[in-house]
C-alpha cells in the first residue's frame, strides 16, 4: 500500500487543480460546488461528478451528559493526538481516558511514552471498541488498567480538571449506586465514537443509512443522488486506512465511469444485514455488474466461532465460519458475477450472523 | 510455570499460553496457526516494538516531526529510546528516510524521519 505522500507526489505528477485551504460551502442539487478560501474568494464549479469525502469527526463531551464542572483538561483524544504530534505540547500529566476506540488506545501509549501517567481507560461496553492488537501493544504493554462495563460519571475541579468519578454500569448501560470511584487526573481524554461528517451531503438531500450515519450507496460508492459519490469515513468509520483506499479507488472508479458515461442504469436491490449484522456497505447492488462486489460490515457484539450466512430469496449463497467477529473489526463477504447472475429486480441480498 | 498472551499476528487475537521452564518454553497452547507459536516464543524471549513519536525541529514550518525506529527495537529499551530521542533535535528541511539517531542503544535500528517539512 501507498502512503499519503507517495499519494501527493502522484496527484502532483497531474494537471489536478487542488485547492488547499479552501472550505467547500454547499454543492447544489445541480453538482455546482461553492467554495471559499482567502486567495480566490468564492469559488464555483460545475462539477459533473462529485466525490463527497469529508471524512467523521470526534463525538464530543456534550454527547456524553457526563456531570460536573467544565475545567480545562478534558478534550477528545484527536484533540490530544495534534496537541502532542503537531504542536509539540503535553495536554497534561495524569490521565484517564474515556471509551476503548483505537485512537483512545493510541494516545495511551502516546501519552506513557512521553511521561504522563495514564491511570486507566474506562469502557461503557462489556468489550473493547479497538482492535486487539492495539490493545496489547498500547495497554498491555504498559500495565494500563481497561475496566470494561465502566465509564466517567462526573468531573471535578474548577479552572482546571483534578479528578473524575468513574463507576461500573450495569447491563442497560446506567451506572450501578455504590460502585463510584475517584480517580485523581489532571487530564480526561474522550475517545467515544466517530460521527460521519454529512452536512454537505445532508444540504444536497441524499439520503443516509441511519446505522452508518453516511450516504446509502451502491457497488461504486454513488450516492441516491446522480453523479455524487462517497467514500472514506463520511461514508462508514473504518479501522484500517487501507479498506479506505480500497474504497477511495472504487469510487474514484464510479465516477470515472460516470463522466465517460460508461456503466449507467442497471437493475438494483437491496442488501440487509439482519441477526447481529449492524450494517451493511454498499446498501444497494447493481445486479449486472461483472465484477463481483464486496460488500462491508460490521456485527453488533462479539461473536466466537459464529457462521456468516449471506442469502438471497431464500438461497444459501455462501457460509463461511469464523474464529472470531467483535464491532470493532470490519468484516467483509464477496458477491460473485455468477451469485448476482441468478437474481432479479425483487431479490434482496441479507448477511446473518449464525451461531 | 505459565504465561497467558493474546496474539497480535492477525485480528483473530488468539489467546495462547505458553508453559516456561528455567527460561526454557516447554509448549505453546491456544494458537490456530504457525504464526502464533512464532510470535509467542518470540514474545518471551525476544519482545520487540516498532516506535513511533516525534522529535523537536528547529526552523520547521512544525514545531516537530513524526519519527520511528527502522526497525523494531527491545520492548524494554523503549523508554530509554525515549529519553534519547527527547534530547535530539533536527533542524529543517528534513525528508522522510532522514537519520535523527544513528543505532539508537545499539540496537541496530536508526531513529528516522517519517514526514516532509521544507522549513519555514
Amino acid at each position: 500500500m501507498m502512503n499519503i505522500n507517495e499519494f501527493i507526489a502522484e496527484v502532483e505528477k497531474t494537471d489536478i487543480d487542488v485547492y488547499t485551504d479552501t472550505m467547500v460551502l454547499d454543492v447544489s442539487k445541480d453538482n455546482v460546488v461553492t467554495a471559499v478560501n482567502n486567495k480566490d474568494g468564492l469559488i464555483k464549479i460545475q462539477a459533473v461528478a462529485v466525490v463527497l469525502a469529508m471524512g467523521c469527526r470526534e463525538r464530543p463531551r456534550g454527547a456524553l451528559s457526563i456531570a460536573g464542572s467544565r475545567p480545562a483538561g478534558v478534550m477528545t483524544a484527536g484533540t490530544a493526538q495534534k496537541y502532542v504530534n503537531i504542536d509539540g505540547y503535553m495536554p497534561g500529566r495524569k490521565v484517564v481516558i474515556l471509551g476503548s476506540g483505537d485512537i483512545g488506545l493510541i494516545m495511551a501509549r502516546r501519552m506513557t511514552l512521553e511521561g504522563a501517567e495514564v491511570k486507566v481507560v474506562c469502557e461503557l461496553m462489556p468489550y473493547s471498541g479497538g482492535l486487539t492488537r492495539n490493545i496489547v501493544q498500547c495497554l498491555d504493554d504498559f500495565g494500563i488498567p481497561l475496566r470494561l462495563s465502566c465509564t466517567v460519571v462526573s468531573t471535578h475541579g474548577k479552572e482546571r480538571l483534578e479528578g473524575v468519578t468513574i463507576a461500573q454500569v450495569d447491563e442497560r448501560l446506567k451506572p450501578i449506586p455504590g460502585t463510584e470511584e475517584y480517580i485523581d487526573c489532571d487530564t480526561l481524554l474522550l475517545s467515544v465514537g466517530l460521527i460521519p461528517e454529512n452536512e454537505l451531503s445532508k444540504g444536497v438531500g441524499i439520503d443516509l443509512d441511519t446505522v452508518t450515519g453516511g450516504p446509502v450507496v451502491d457497488e461504486y460508492r454513488e450516492t441516491l443522488h446522480k453523479g455524487i459519490f462517497a467514500c472514506g469515513n463520511v461514508l462508514q468509520v473504518h479501522d484500517l486506512v487501507d479498506y479506505v483506499t480500497e474504497e477511495s479507488k472504487i469510487a474514484g472508479k464510479g465516477a470515472a465511469n460516470y463522466i465517460f458515461g460508461k456503466k449507467q442504469g442497471g437493475t438494483f436491490i437491496n442488501t440487509k444485514g439482519v441477526n447481529g449484522v449492524r450494517y451493511i456497505v454498499p446498501q444497494r447492488v447493481n445486479i449486472e455488474n461483472e465484477d463481483g462486489v464486496k460488500l462491508y460490515f460490521r456485527v453488533g457484539q462479539v461473536y466466537k466461532g459464529a457462521k456468516v450466512v449471506v442469502e438471497c430469496d431464500g438461497n444459501v449463497l455462501s457460509s463461511k465460519k469464523k474464529v472470531k467477529l467483535a464491532p470493532g473489526e470490519m468484516e467483509n463477504v464477496l458477491i460473485t458475477p455468477e451469485m448476482l447472475r441468478n437474481m432479479n429486480e425483487n431479490s434482496e441480498i441479507t448477511v446473518r450472523i449464525e451461531e | 510455570m505459565k504465561k497467558s498472551l493474546i496474539c497480535v499476528s492477525c485480528p483473530l487475537g488468539c489467546p495462547i499460553e505458553v508453559e516456561i521452564d528455567n527460561g526454557e518454553i516447554l509448549s505453546v497452547t491456544g494458537n490456530t496457526c504457525k504464526r502464533g507459536d512464532a510470535y509467542a516464543r518470540d514474545e518471551l524471549t525476544n519482545p520487540v516494538r516498532s516506535l513511533t513519536t516525534t522529535v523537536k525541529l528547529v526552523n520547521g514550518s512544525l514545531p516537530v516531526v513524526p519519527v520511528k525506529s527502522s526497525k523494531p527495537v527491545p520492548k524494554d529499551k523503549m523508554f530509554e529510546c525515549m529519553k534519547i530521542i527527547n534530547q535530539a533535535s533536527i533542524e529543517a528541511p528534513v525528508k522522510i528516510g532522514d537519520v535523527v539517531v544513528k543505532d539508537i542503544l545499539s540496537t541496530g535500528a536508526d531513529i528516522i524521519v517519517t514526514n516532509n517539512d521544507i522549513g519555514k
